[in-house]
């Protein structure tokens, strides 16, 4: 019988460079997690602190008052409902038409010349700024049509259009080809597949992309500007007459010099966050409930 | 080709006159009615062809291996009988494939009726994010089946074909997902099952599954040989043996010139002749194992 070995097998962690690039990574990855964290919560810190108190029943529902008003005065009624039927029409012209196209550059044309050219229109659109997109609208339709809550929700929809054929072509994109030809195999037609099998599959995903665009669009400003004028009174008609929103009335408030009118820009602007908050956590349920049978 | 709707597994449909004999197969005794006719097929992909000049016939209720090295074009050959190579752009086939003498590819034959007749199982176990019920009752449904006892009906049929119904009678409703690798194929024969298809064409179907889900497959291809015809494409030269009636054996001509390889059909017949006394060199060296 041979002796056993001196040597003793070494499975220790391996010392020296190995160990120090990995001590120097893993610093740098929290350094990158707190810088990010810091302004976030700062942001949060802020909003919250300055604006829960100016919140309320009355303040959520009441008139917009004049810019003099002392804090505690009036509210924001007006803009949480242009918000709500702005960006909610929005969304009504943005996500079928965006879904639709997603549909049709991945299922049917996307590797045609037409397919190539709406998917790259689509990516370049997603990067046009939002100033751009609200100037674009007002030289085409509110200069014709005056001031509107409907040239709002064109604006936006403008803008919601290609974050939502993105999102929605990725997701399709992630339903397996082995799925589709299963569907075929049982005799099914394309636009049977496409409904029954690829767009179940993808639908969580589907939603939650829309969502993100919702929220999106309900903060933006700039293009509500040029479009539906901000004014301070409740406009229930869409398509007639000038509109206001959350956004834009928290940018007229901010520059006003009374305390009253900041104190109610602070407000506005946590309800929007509230409202963003609350969307995201139903993108999230909805996501859940569509991908229930996928694990 | 007659109405979709009809249930083609008791319709008799027009058969051909003369039977096709494949080329270099004595076939000894005198099978049933060609199912399949196929008669020099070449299938290319945009300019390469896969597979060249490929006649056979497949019969009535009978099993049909297809086996062969990797590459050589089982699959390739197999997806032509269904008519799914036309999701892949640039496929395209000549010469001749008869189903009951009606030829697939021709002008008014559509795709979807073709594949409604002809099921198929894949490689890989391939449910739908649905539940256990919804994946079996898809296909009847997409063909007009909307009476609820009917489908009950139809489920629980094509689960008792496929040997599952006592896995699952319990949890019709879970995800199709949760199902193990064997169970899952099952549930993929199940749900070809459930369109009453006249052929199911199975794709490597136990390739993904270990010896006792793969003996489980086996047995049910054996126990539901009577109502369909089958043909399977295998690996597994022992699974050929154990199951197939006939079997054809495929390899690869390598053109030294361009440096492609092209699917040929080396030889058919019946499964016993092609494993213990083939014609072809090829073939003997394969099936004894001297090439890969």
């Amino acid at each position: 019988m041979a002796v056993a070995p001196e040597r003793k097998l070494d499975l220790r962690e391996p010392t020296g460079w190995r160990r120090t690039s990995n001590s120097i990574a893993t610093a740098l990855m929290v350094l990158a997690f707190v810088l990010v964290i810091i302004p976030l919560g700062f942001v949060l810190y802020t909003v919250i602190a300055k604006g829960a108190s100016a919140i309320n029943w009355s303040f959520l529902t009441g008139q917009i008052p004049p810019n003099v008003s002392p804090p505690g005065q009036g509210g924001i009624g007006p803009a949480i409902v242009g918000t709500l039927e702005i960006t909610g029409f929005a969304t009504l012209m943005a996500v079928p038409l965006g879904v639709l196209g997603a549909i049709y550059l991945n299922e049917y044309g996307g590797k045609g010349v037409l397919g190539r050219v709406i998917g790259f229109m689509s990516d370049v659109m997603t990067g046009v700024p939002s100033i751009v997109m609200g100037l674009f609208i007002f030289s085409i339709w509110t200069i014709h049509f005056k001031f509107s809550g409907f040239g709002g929700s064109l604006a936006l929809g403008c803008l919601m259009l290609p974050i939502v054929i993105r999102s929605s072509d990725e997701m399709l994109k992630l339903v397996p080809d082995p799925l589709r030809e299963a569907s075929y195999a049982l005799g099914a037609t394309k636009a049977r597949v496409t409904l029954t099998v690829v767009l179940p599959a993808a639908l969580g995903g589907i939603v939650s992309g829309a969502l993100l665009a919702v929220a999106r669009a309900a903060g933006e400003t700039a293009p509500l500007l040029f479009t539906i004028l901000t004014v301070t009174t409740v406009n229930k008609n869409l398509f007639s007459g000038p509109n206001t929103s959350l956004p834009s009335q928290i940018f007229v408030n901010a520059s006003q010099p009374f305390v009253g009118a900041q104190s109610r820009a602070w407000g506005a602007a946590l309800t929007l966050i509230v409202m963003a908050f609350v969307l995201m956590i139903a993108a999230r349920i909805i996501t859940a409930r569509f991908t229930r049978y996928s694990r | 080709m007659e109405e979709p709707e009809q249930n083609v597994a008791t319709t008799s449909l027009p058969k051909p006159a003369a039977l096709q004999q494949p080329p270099g197969a004595p076939v000894s005794d005198t099978p049933g009615s060609p199912v399949f006719n196929a008669k020099n097929v070449s299938i290319y992909y945009g300019s390469f062809r896969a597979v060249t000049d490929v006649s056979l016939s497949v019969y009535e209720h009978e099993i049909t291996a297809f086996i062969g090295p990797s590459g050589c074009g089982k699959t390739t050959v197999l997806r032509t009988l269904n008519r799914l190579n036309d999701l892949v752009a640039s496929a395209r086939v000549e010469g001749d494939v008869h189903y009951h003498g009606v030829s697939l590819y021709g002008p008014d034959v559509s795709a979807t009726a073709v594949r409604r007749r002809i099921g198929m199982v894949f490689q890989k176990p391939n449910p739908f994010p649905k539940s256990i019920y919804d994946n079996i009752a898809y296909g009847p449904r997409i063909n007009g089946e909307r009476n609820k006892g009917k489908l009950n009906e139809i489920v629980e049929h094509s689960l008792r074909q496929a040997a599952l119904w006592d896995e699952v009678k319990d949890r019709l409703n879970n995800s199709a997902l949760s199902l193990s690798g064997g169970q899952a194929q099952r549930l993929c024969i199940a749900r070809t099952l459930a369109v009453e298809p006249d052929v199911v064409l199975m794709d490597e179907p136990c390739s993904a599954l270990d010896p006792i889900a793969t003996a489980a497959i086996e047995d049910l291809m054996h126990d539901i040989k009577s109502r369909y015809t089958i043909v399977i494409v295998t690996h597994n030269m022992q699974q050929a043996t154990r199951v197939s009636d006939r079997t054809a054996f495929f390899s690869v001509l390598r053109n030294e010139e361009s440096d492609t390889r092209t699917g040929v059909l080396v030889e058919y017949g019946r499964t016993e002749q092609i494993f213990q006394d083939p014609v072809d060199s090829r073939t003997r060296a394969y099936v004894t194992g001297r090439m890969g």
